[in-house]
């Protein structure tokens, strides 16, 4: 009932392959954004907004980031966090030295230094493939970490190391309240999203799909891999640089190398593997999965009334947790995303399958 | 699928029923966050601190009824000393009780310093006892933070007054060469300035040795320092690096006694392990160390014997509970300050920020607290937060920690000018105007 698509008659190419072929789609996808842009911001409580909503939008936008290079491009990175610090320290130096700088332009800027570093740390994976370029990649991590935290330059020369993010400011805008930077955040990963969505639609996309699934073959219909791949990493590292801007400008707002060390790299790609490899909606379903869940868990024994110590409901949390990763990788393997798509073939032929 | 549906969208009621059900009625009632580790790699020195700031605040509702009648509540919320997840803790219980939080111990400087952008917004003031950043003690600049009792400058200089007068004077400590082993993170680099600005002063060289977080792998650093043969090693270290640290100076014969920790590097977990071989230790503490007063007597008496103690009875007087139960005094002690101007009533955290501004802890009030010994006297005011800048060294003598040097005074003709360029220099870059703490 819900997919009813009788009488959708697609006659030209356009319309068929635009982004969402099906009207309800388009109408979910409409109301969803509605959704969130306006009634959001009416009944979410600060709590909802900074430590949920806020944290688990930036890490999608990383997240979308790091699936193009891994699940439509298939090089396994675990540099990301070092990405996301290029982008924040990058973002911090442009703000404090050219203060007139608009924010938005400080974002892109920080994210093309992190597109350059992106692609430097990306060069290997011209010779190396798999496991080994996950090893080439934990060198950016590694070497990343230490730059910052060593090289005072980058840092303002700040005696303990933790830089603060300069007032956000767009046009005259101050941006102070929560609801202000959850749109300014949401606004950024929309525009991310549909661009990469897109991206993935085109030539390129299929250039990186093509290399991800059998390099040689690729290279002989006359994907040249070094674009492909190269490419790949270029987009990946500036959308992970933005994440990164965000993450340290928007949510933390004060933040050390330690924000992003080689933790938020696996976590970042544990999202995409939970959520589902080459898909934007898997980033999404998968950085909700593993933002907000232990936050989930570590409260509900306050709200079922029960009385545990801290400690252990931070156990539970990371046994549970594990559990359900364990769980959702044995059940479904492809991710969050594939379990969406089954059920929405499903729903197109409620309630009459053959 | 229908079914499925069906049932999460009745789990889905549920869940928003039972969120709406939590809040509770207004009622005369301060509420205290508290922000600890209890798991982690930091957890052997986070419990320890947390038990002793949960029984101090046990101990004022079963002894007192709270706070001149107003009854505390707290709620722990587990920080695993990373930075994102303090500030969750901190939104989560930032408004919570019927005036909101009193007052938030971070417990760890990067979530302090994350905090401090955020504090101000919200009117909560932020106390770090002993930790947190150094320049906050102008309180003209941070108006929100509030360093009681000793800051890592502090902790710094005092330091090196110390093994200046071991050395035999200022002149003896030319050509000296100190090692400062740290934890590569805000809360291990924040000595260094003092430490550089001493070294100028007095001569002596000072080699930084970075330890990665956690802190176990550190055979590297020790190596260095065997080659190095410092005078000195100040150890900054925190939870499994000090134990680790104990270790590998035994293996590269570094002797004990030349080894200074800072307070976070002076408990009983950093040398039980080492046993023995930890003798000799030396520690700064900034005033307190393990001592066991009457208050611990009460806190036995009105708490563990009743069965309400937070962690094992045997923690009691230890070093890292005894930092826990001066934090939780000092937010009692602010919240019954507030309430001399405001009124015994459950007060905000913009009055509990008064409360602590004006804090004034005689050695008479000492003595009330049971905590005869324990502190020096501390005095708040506007242009200065941090109400007491005394410490002593104490050390371990492979079975006790035992004061073994006087009271020293931190030089203010050092960190005065490095607090106010520091301060100023925060103050520029976030455009506060500093208040004029002569009109307060």
């Amino acid at each position: 009932m819900l997919y009813r698509e009788a009488g959708q008659f697609r006659t030209t190419y356009q319309a068929d392959q635009q982004l969402f072929p099906i009207r309800q789609d388009r109408i979910a996808v409409l109301l969803l954004l509605a959704f969130a842009f306006a009634v959001v911001p009416l009944f979410a409580s600060e709590y909802l907004f900074r430590a949920i909503l806020i944290p688990f939008l930036i890490l999608a936008l990383t997240a979308i980031g790091l699936n193009l290079l891994v699940g439509y491009c298939g090089q396994i990175s675990l540099g990301t966090g070092a990405f996301m610090a290029v982008g924040a320290y990058a973002a911090y130096n442009f703000a404090i030295r050219v203060p007139s700088l608009n924010l938005l332009l400080v974002f892109v800027l920080a994210g093309l230094v992190a597109t350059v570093v992106g692609v430097l740390f990306g060069t290997p994976s011209l010779r190396i493939k798999g496991f080994y370029l996950a090893v080439a990649t934990l060198a950016a991590q590694f070497f990343i970490d230490w730059l910052f935290a060593r090289v005072g330059w980058f840092t303002n020369y700040t005696p303990s190391g933790s830089v603060t993010a300069p007032q956000l400011n767009l046009f005259g805008w101050t941006i102070d309240s929560p609801t202000e930077k959850y749109w300014l955040v949401l606004a950024i990963v929309c525009l991310i999203a549909l661009a990469a969505k897109n991206l993935t639609r085109s030539a390129i996309g299929r250039a990186w799909m093509a290399t991800r699934d059998m390099d040689v073959a690729a290279e002989i219909i006359g994907i040249r891999p070094i674009y492909a791949k190269l490419s790949a990493f270029a987009v990946s590292s500036f959308f992970i640089g933005i994440g990164g801007a965000l993450w340290a400008f928007v949510h933390l707002g004060s933040w050390e190398p330690l924000a992003f060390d080689i933790n938020r790299s696996f976590n970042l790609l544990f999202m995409i593997i939970i959520g589902g490899l080459g898909s934007i909606l898997g980033a999404f379903l998968g950085a909700a999965f593993i933002t907000i869940l232990p936050l989930f868990l570590n409260q509900l024994p306050a709200w079922l009334g029960i009385n545990v110590s801290t400690a252990t409901i931070s156990h539970m949390e990371f046994m549970i947790f594990g559990a359900l990763i364990v769980f959702f990788l044995i059940v479904e393997p492809l991710g969050l995303a594939r379990l969406w798509t089954i059920g929405k073939e499903k729903l197109r032929l409620w309630p009459f399958p053959h | 699928m229908k079914m499925n549906l069906r049932v999460s969208a009745v789990a889905a009621l549920g869940a928003a029923m039972i969120i709406s059900g939590g809040a509770y009625a207004q009622a005369n009632e301060q509420f205290v966050p508290v922000l600890v580790y209890r798991t982690g790699p930091y957890a052997p020195n986070g419990v320890p601190v947390a038990n002793g700031f949960v029984d101090y605040l046990k101990l004022i509702n079963a002894r007192d009824g709270g706070i001149n009648g107003v009854k505390l509540t707290w709620e722990e919320c587990e920080t695993g000393y990373a930075t994102d997840r303090g500030i969750e803790c901190y939104e989560r219980l930032k408004g919570k009780g019927p005036t909101g939080a009193t007052a938030f111990n971070p417990l760890s400087t990067g979530i302090t310093y994350a905090l401090t952008e955020k504090v101000g917004a919200d009117k909560i003031p932020l106390f770090t006892t002993g930790y947190g950043r150094s320049e906050s003690k102008d309180g003209s600049v941070f108006k929100w933070n509030f360093p009681f009792m000793g800051t890592y400058w502090v902790a710094a200089d005092i330091l090196v007054q110390h093994v200046t007068k071991k050395e035999g004077g200022a002149d003896k400590m030319k050509g000296k060469k100190i090692a400062l082993v740290y934890h590569d993170s805000p809360y291990g680099k924040e000595p260094i300035p003092v430490l550089q600005e001493h070294a100028k002063r007095l001569g002596f060289e000072l080699l930084t040795l970075p330890v990665t977080h956690p802190g176990v792998e550190q055979k590297a650093t020790w190596l260095q320092i065997r080659q190095q043969r410092p005078n000195y090693v100040f150890l900054w270290g925190w939870g499994v690096m000090n134990s680790t640290a104990m270790k590998e100076a035994i293996a590269v014969g570094y002797p004990r006694s030349q080894m200074f920790g800072v307070w976070w590097a002076g408990a009983e977990p950093d040398v039980l392990t080492a046993d023995d071989a930890a003798k000799g230790y030396n520690a700064i503490t900034l005033q307190h160390g393990a001592e066991k007063t009457t208050v611990h007597n009460e806190i036995i008496k009105h708490v563990h014997d009743k069965g309400q103690g937070t962690g094992e009875k045997k923690e009691i007087g230890q070093v890292l509970y005894n930092r826990g139960m001066i934090s939780a005094m000092l937010v009692v002690e602010a919240v019954r300050s507030a309430q001399g101007k405001f009124g015994k009533k459950p007060l905000k955290g913009e009055e509990v920020r008064w409360g602590a501004e004006n804090l004034k802890i005689d050695a008479a009030r000492i003595k009330a607290l049971g905590m005869e010994g324990m502190i020096q006297p501390i005095a708040t005011s506007c242009a200065d937060h941090e109400g007491a800048q005394k410490a002593r060294i104490h050390s371990w003598d492979g079975d006790k920690w035992s004061f073994t040097s006087d009271w020293y005074q931190a030089d203010e003709k050092v960190l005065g000018p490095m607090i106010a360029a520091a301060s100023k220099k925060y103050a520029a870059e976030k455009n506060i105007t500093p208040r004029d703490c002569s009109k307060e």
